[in-house]
């Protein structure tokens, strides 16, 4: 008697087309997977391309690898592989400048890293990466060390005689350091 | 020049703009921008095509020779942006070919055979994925605009307003796709993140190794790993083969072409969140880390450089969206500002994503002004330019989100009226 059934229920299902679904006893009995915790897909990294790979340089020193520059040595590395772009000094580029302690009151026009850049570190975060544009990563560390010690130079924020390495990078105090604050909009009907 | 000033455009003569969008060619007289209308004054094969056999099919579509969108580049070449033509389109979903584009070193070419993307750091377990490891992984595809805090920095300056700008030059860095990926929460969970670990910082695979630090609550909510856009694989200019997507927050932070994960306890302070995409304020102080994109209108039409043809019935229509969920609201004013009405909201209105709106005026003919307002569900209200400078001071352009104006001159003429409302 049960057989019978069955085969009419298919029968029905079929005329049906594939659109038809199953009872709602049907699908609660049928098994679901639960999802695991880990997949287990992918692979494990390896520490040669961690340390191809990982060249962040944050604010406190960490990444910054060994190395030293001077201001004289920068000059020279700067006209050879920036001027082109950033100018002969790093102040004739409006969009490109590197060079400026306007006040603030002239913004957005005057921002570079003398009046703006908070971190020192962040000079060698982003050189290292991005710069020179047409050969990015093509400084040596000590070109990138000596390049930012004359851009701090040209500034005014480290002396003629400074020498840049992993120590005394992150030691340096931006002037715009302190000007930053956290984002305070939080929706609702303040306009900030 | 930065990517929030507005690019300059070829003229575009009035009347034939006008001709083109009515379907009324002179082609002896009209000379446009697009080269849709160059090949719309060619001879068409048959005046009647009800009397000739049409094309047959095709492995890949075109677009009818007479619409023709394009991006705008920026002024300066090389350029590093181009903009979407918003007012050109319908819906809200933007054809991934007209997306707009922003690029620090141009768009990499990657094959996705040998892409990797490399989760390390604060981990119990340093990972490699694959495309495929990827796309292997549970997915989700959701509709979310893209909009780069850039956008619209233009709309606003205390020296001179522009009066002859299209929607497209003033706010085309905003795009709206179907994104699908893998959940970052999903990948995360995979290499199991450490007490302790509060920011992700995402590298791109282009020549600026691009990278923004982002805080772990908003990886582990809503954030992607994205590999598809609008049913197919990501274009190259918005991060082929897989990207961050984080909906609602400034586009920049969405890192593309995206080789790699680290987890921290601090956050980099790359070139991207301290020199650039931070809002200098009043007070001397700036603000950083301005992740989400508040609620924001515009008007597509009738903007410039449309001409009303004459009086009567016109439909008002433009999109909206918010970084912080829902737009609950827009009104319109067709009277300088002094009275607000609700539009129609077309569904569907989904979260972090634009919703078209629409409202039928009937204009009788005066000089007036046309203004679009939205309210999100926080509450906020998109501000009136006077409020925005109030609250933000005149040094900075990104997250310009104020309230726009359109100009309606007496002659049917549309310009952007900001000017004549400060």
């Amino acid at each position: 008697m049960t057989r019978v059934v069955s085969v009419v229920l298919v029968v029905t299902f079929a005329a049906c087309g594939p659109g038809a679904s199953a009872s709602p006893d049907e699908a609660a009995t049928a098994a679901v997977d639960r999802p695991p915790e880990r997949f287990g897909f992918g692979r494990p990294a390896e520490a040669a391309q961690i340390a191809a790979w990982d060249i962040d340089v944050r604010p406190d020193g960490q990444g910054l690898p060994p190395g030293q520059g001077s201001v004289s040595e920068g000059e020279e590395v700067y006209l050879r592989r920036c001027a082109q772009c950033h100018g002969p000094t790093g102040a004739e580029v409006p969009s490109l400048r590197l060079v400026g302690t306007q006040p603030w009151e002239d913004f957005p026009a005057n921002r570079a890293v003398g009046n703006y850049w908070p971190y020192a570190t962040t000079l060698y975060d982003y050189v290292v990466r991005a710069m020179p544009q047409d050969a990015p990563g093509s400084l040596t560390a000590d070109e990138t060390y000596a390049v930012i010690a004359y851009v701090l130079h040209r500034n005014e924020i480290v002396p003629a005689d400074a020498v840049m390495d992993a120590t005394t990078l992150p030691a340096v105090r931006m002037p715009a350091r302190d000007r930053f604050v956290p984002d305070d909009r939080t929706g609702g009907p303040t306009i900030r | 020049m930065s990517e929030h000033e507005i690019p300059r455009q070829r003229a575009i003569p009035r009347r034939a703009w006008l001709a083109t969008t009515t379907g009324v060619i002179a082609a002896s007289v009209v000379k446009t921008r697009f080269d849709a209308v160059d090949l719309l004054a060619q001879e068409p094969a048959s005046p009647d095509p009800t009397k000739v056999m049409g094309r047959l099919v095709s492995e890949l579509g075109t677009r009818s020779p007479a619409e023709q969108p394009r991006r705008i580049l920026r002024a300066l070449e090389p350029s590093s942006s181009s903009r979407t033509p918003i007012a050109a389109l319908h819906g809200i979903i933007t054809p991934s070919d007209l997306h707009f584009e922003r690029h620090h070193a141009g768009v990499p070419e990657i094959d996705p055979q040998r892409y990797e993307l490399l989760i390390h750091g604060m981990v119990e377990r340093p990972m490699v994925f694959g495309l495929a490891d990827l796309k292997r992984y549970p997915s989700v595809s959701r509709i979310h605009f893209l909009e780069c805090s850039g956008n619209g920095g233009g709309a606003y300056s205390p020296n001179r307003i522009q009066t002859e700008v299209t929607p497209q030059q003033m706010d085309g860095l905003l795009s709206t796709s179907e994104w699908t990926g893998v959940p970052m929460a999903t990948l995360l969970r995979e290499v199991g993140v450490r007490p302790g670990a509060t920011w992700v910082i995402a590298e791109g695979g282009d020549a600026a190794l691009m990278n923004r630090s982002i805080p772990i609550e908003k990886a582990m909510d809503d954030a992607l790993i994205a590999y598809g856009q609008n049913g197919e694989a990501i274009r190259p200019e918005q991060g082929y083969p897989a990207r961050v997507f984080l909906p609602g927050w400034e586009g920049n932070t969405s890192v593309k072409w995206v080789r790699r994960l680290e987890l921290t306890d601090q956050p980099v302070m790359s070139r991207e969140e301290t020199s650039n995409y931070t809002d200098p304020l009043k007070g001397g102080i700036a603000r950083q880390f301005s992740f989400v994109m508040d609620a924001k209108s515009v008007i597509t039409f009738p903007t410039y450089p449309y001409a009303l043809p004459d009086r009567g019935w016109w439909e008002i229509q433009g999109v909206a969206w918010t970084g912080r969920g829902r737009i609950t609201r827009v009104e319109i004013s067709t009277d300088r500002g002094r009275s607000w009405v609700p539009a129609a909201l077309q569904e569907p209105v989904l979260p972090l994503a634009t919703v078209r709106f629409r409202h039928l005026w009937n204009w009788d003919g005066r000089e007036t002004i046309l203004m679009s307002r939205a309210t999100d569900e926080t509450g906020y209200v998109q501000p009136t330019v006077q409020q925005f400078v109030e609250a933000r001071g005149e040094r900075t352009s990104y997250h310009s989100n104020h309230i726009r104006a359109w100009k309606v001159a007496t002659t049917g003429e549309v310009t952007y009226g900001l000017g004549d409302v400060l």
